[in-house]
Formats: C-alpha cells, structure tokens, sequence
C-alpha cells in the first residue's frame, strides 16, 4: 500500500517536471515566433514604404526627363512586382525569402538606374519636391537596412533557441522550423555600372 | 556529445555570420552624458552648454538628443554607425523611442568631415527624413564649413527642439518612475494577498470537490486550477522601464533610457 503511494508520487513529480519544462520551452518558443513574425511585419512594412514613394517620385521625374520613357516603366513594373510578392509571417522558408528579395532587389536596381539617369537633368535635381523625395527614399533604403538586420537578429535568437537539447525535441514535437535570413546579394548592393 | 558539439559550433557559426551589427562603438560613458565628444571637436565650454541644454530638454520632454563626435567610423557607413550606437546606446526613452542622435565626424586632411541625424522611431514623424536634411543642409554643414561647429550644433538642436517640443512631455514618464520606487510595493503586496486568498478559496472547493467525487485532494485542486482559465498575467510587472535618476538636480543627466532607432534620419558631409 505505502509502496504504491511511492511509485505515484515519484510518477506525479517526473509528469510535473516534464509538463512545466514542455510548458516553459514552449511558451517560450511561441513568444519568439511570435516576435519573429512582427518583425517580419516591419520588414514588408517598410518595403512598402519605399514602393508608396515610386507613384510621386516617377511623377516628379516625368515632368522634367519626359523621354525617360523606358527607365520609368522598368520603375512601375518593377515596383509592381515587388509589392505583389508577399510572404505568410508561418512560412518563412529560405525559398520564401528569396523570391521575396529578388522581386525588392529588381526594383532596387531599377531605382538606382533612374538615378543614373537623374544625373543628366540639373533642373530636376534642383527641384525641391525632387530633393525631398530623394531625401524619403535614402531615409527609407536606410529603414530597410535597419529593419533587415533586426528581423536576421531575431531569427537568430529563434533559431538558436529551437535547435538547442532537449528543445529540438519539443520543437520537432510541435513543428516550429527553422526561420531563413536575409542574406546579402551578390549583385544587389553593388553600385550601378557607368558607361560611357 | 559529438552531435552536441556539432550544434554547438553552428550555432557559433551562425551568430558569427549573421550579426554584423557587432562593432565597435565607442563605451557608454559614465557617469551619463548627453554630449560626447571623442575627437576634441569642441571646446569645454561648448560641449557644457550645448550639454546643459539638452539635458533640460530632456528633463523637460523626456526626449533625448544625443550629440556623438567619433574621430573615425570604422569603415562603416555614417547611416549604419549612427544607428548602430544609438541602439546600442540606447538612446531616448524605452517604449517612445523618442531618441535623436548627431553623430559627427570631423573633417581631416585626407577625409571628408560627416555628419548625421539619426531619428529614432518615436520622432521619425516629428523629424521627417527630408527635414532631417534640411537642417544638415542649411544648419549644419554652412556652419562646420566655416569651421563654426558650436554655431552648427548650436541652430541643428534649436531647430530639433522646436520640432519636438510637442511631440513628449515627461509628465507622464516622471510619474511612472516615481511610482517604481514608492508606490509599487504596497500593490505587489495587494497582489500576493490577492492570489493567497483565491488560492485558499480554490483550495476549499478542491476538498469539496475531492470528498464529493472521491478523487485525491491534490488531483481535484489540479483539475480545479487547469480548468479555470488564468492565463497567469502576473508577470507584467516592470513599471517605468527607464533608468533615470536625476530629476530633482535639474541639470544632471540620468542616462539613456534604451530607446530604440529604425533607420529614420538624414546626413550629409563636407
């Protein structure tokens, strides 16, 4: 009789401490998703904002580089494109993220093609509506950076969270997977060839 | 133990390749200071009105700005510097995020002199981008070039004072910290009697409830405690979260309050 007692005590206390370490681990777990998926939040947040300054500046332009025709299109399908693809904050996989950067990256290097193109017009850059934009659009490419970086820090805590003993387990147990970074392009960051 | 290991070095690894952030900034001074200068770009003079200044803004609205002069930025871009330390720094207040930081590196023989004003998210509307750049445009960078750094730095923070006087009062932030000190304790220990009482209470339907459907004592309070959905919120309880001192002084700066910067703002160099 006492040694039943015994066995459903020791029973109840290792059910207790493995119910309180799933508990914790994985409580723990969904904060950081959760947090995650906030930043990530914040980084479409302020793509967005960069494709809600093409309509005013490719107006702007227009008024002085009219012939420009062809770069300004590239800007508008561009942008298109870009504010078309987004990703679901649950499935952020390395294939997600990478059409996700292809599509800003395509706008990026359209962007900085009419800034090159920018070049040849004083009077436009002169403009003040012009300087303005020019202004918001660094601030913003500034954001991206910023906010990029934030989102692979937060990744990375959760990702070295999940892959640690015993929590793979819990993590394996409950389908959290492994959250892809935002890596640097090979061509994306390097400035625009000038030929002559 | 191998597989450990294994996970151990890329976890290493990935820490290492991922965080780029990781340079190195100049040490937060203390005791606290709202102007610092690295680089003897000011005279003592200067820094200390300039510094007398933005302190009771800050005492004033609780909104820091920063002044920051580094001899060099590490190869790094003056954006990315500035918004690195003033993370890092943390500066404006925790929660308003209403920290502005100018970071300036002067001009050498062989280096063009940068400047830049980093907003941190709380001003972000109250200093846009392309005000940011007026002021660097017309206040700052005219000055600097005549080697008139105090006058630059002078008009730059007037003109932000301006702009964000409205924007924070510290009423309300002075309230929360005083409350940290004096007042929390009589509620944390409202609380506890709180959660002993309901704890006895269900503890006494737990006995009920055990002789009744004669289930263990402990297993009924388990039952009782699981079905009853307290989600168990006690843990929001860090009031203030700033690390401020020096209200009373007048002058004195408390520190930074571990604001937060989301790449707002404006530079420009000469």
């Amino acid at each position: 009789m006492k040694k039943k007692w015994i066995t459903l005590l020791v029973i109840a206390v290792i059910a207790l401490f493995f119910y309180s370490s799933i508990k914790g681990n994985y409580n723990k777990m969904v904060a950081m998703d959760e947090s995650v998926a906030s930043q990530w939040a914040q980084v479409e947040n302020v793509y967005q904002r960069r494709a809600d300054l093409i309509p005013n500046l490719v107006n702007t332009v227009k008024g002085y580089a009219a012939h420009e025709q062809e770069t300004l299109t590239g800007v508008i399908e561009a942008r298109a494109k870009a504010t078309s693809t987004t990703i679901d904050p649950s499935n952020l996989n390395a294939e997600n993220i990478q059409a996700f950067q292809q599509a800003q990256s395509g706008l990026s290097s359209a962007l900085s093609k009419l800034m090159v193109v920018v070049e040849r017009y004083p009077d436009l850059k002169a403009n003040q509506n012009f300087l303005e934009l020019q202004a918001q659009l660094e601030g913003t490419e500034n954001r991206i950076t910023v906010e990029r970086q934030k989102f692979n820090n937060s990744a990375q805590a959760f990702n070295t969270f999940i892959k640690q003993f015993p929590k793979n387990i819990y993590a394996n147990i409950f389908n959290f997977e492994e959250k892809a970074y935002f890596k640097a392009q090979e061509n994306a960051e390097q400035a625009p060839k000038v030929e002559f | 133990m191998q597989k450990n290991l294994k996970y151990l070095v890329l976890i290493f690894l990935t820490i290492y390749s991922v965080q780029t952030f990781a340079q190195n900034f100049p040490i937060k001074p203390n005791p606290p200071k709202i102007v610092n200068d690295f680089a003897n770009f000011l005279s003592t003079n200067e820094k200390q009105a300039l510094e007398n200044k933005l302190v009771k803004f800050n005492n004033e609205t609780s909104t820091q700005i920063a002044i920051v002069i580094v001899k060099s930025l590490d190869g790094y871009d003056k954006a990315s510097y500035a918004y690195g330390l003033g993370e890092e720094w943390g500066i404006g207040q925790k929660g308003k995020n209403n920290g502005i930081l100018i970071l300036v590196k002067p001009k050498y023989a062989s280096e063009k002199g940068e400047v830049f004003i980093a907003t941190g998210y709380g001003v972000e509307g109250a200093v846009p981008d392309a005000i940011a750049k007026r002021i660097v445009e017309n206040e700052i960078i005219p000055y600097f070039r005549q080697n008139k750094y105090y006058k630059g730095l002078d008009e730059a923070t007037n003109r932000i004072i301006e702009l964000t006087r409205g924007e924070y009062t510290a009423e309300d932030y002075r309230n929360a910290t005083s409350g940290s000190a004096g007042s929390a304790i009589p509620v944390i220990i409202i609380f506890l009697i709180v959660i002993i009482f309901s704890f006895i209470g269900r503890a006494r339907r737990a006995r009920h409830y055990a002789v009744g459907h004669n289930v263990p004592f402990w297993i009924a309070l388990g039952m009782l405690s699981s079905s009853r959905g307290h989600g168990g919120s006690y843990g929001n309880f860090s009031s203030g979260g700033g690390s401020f001192g020096g209200f009373s002084g007048g002058s004195s700066f408390g520190g930074f309050g571990g604001g937060s910067f989301g790449g707002g703002g404006a530079g420009g160099s000469w």
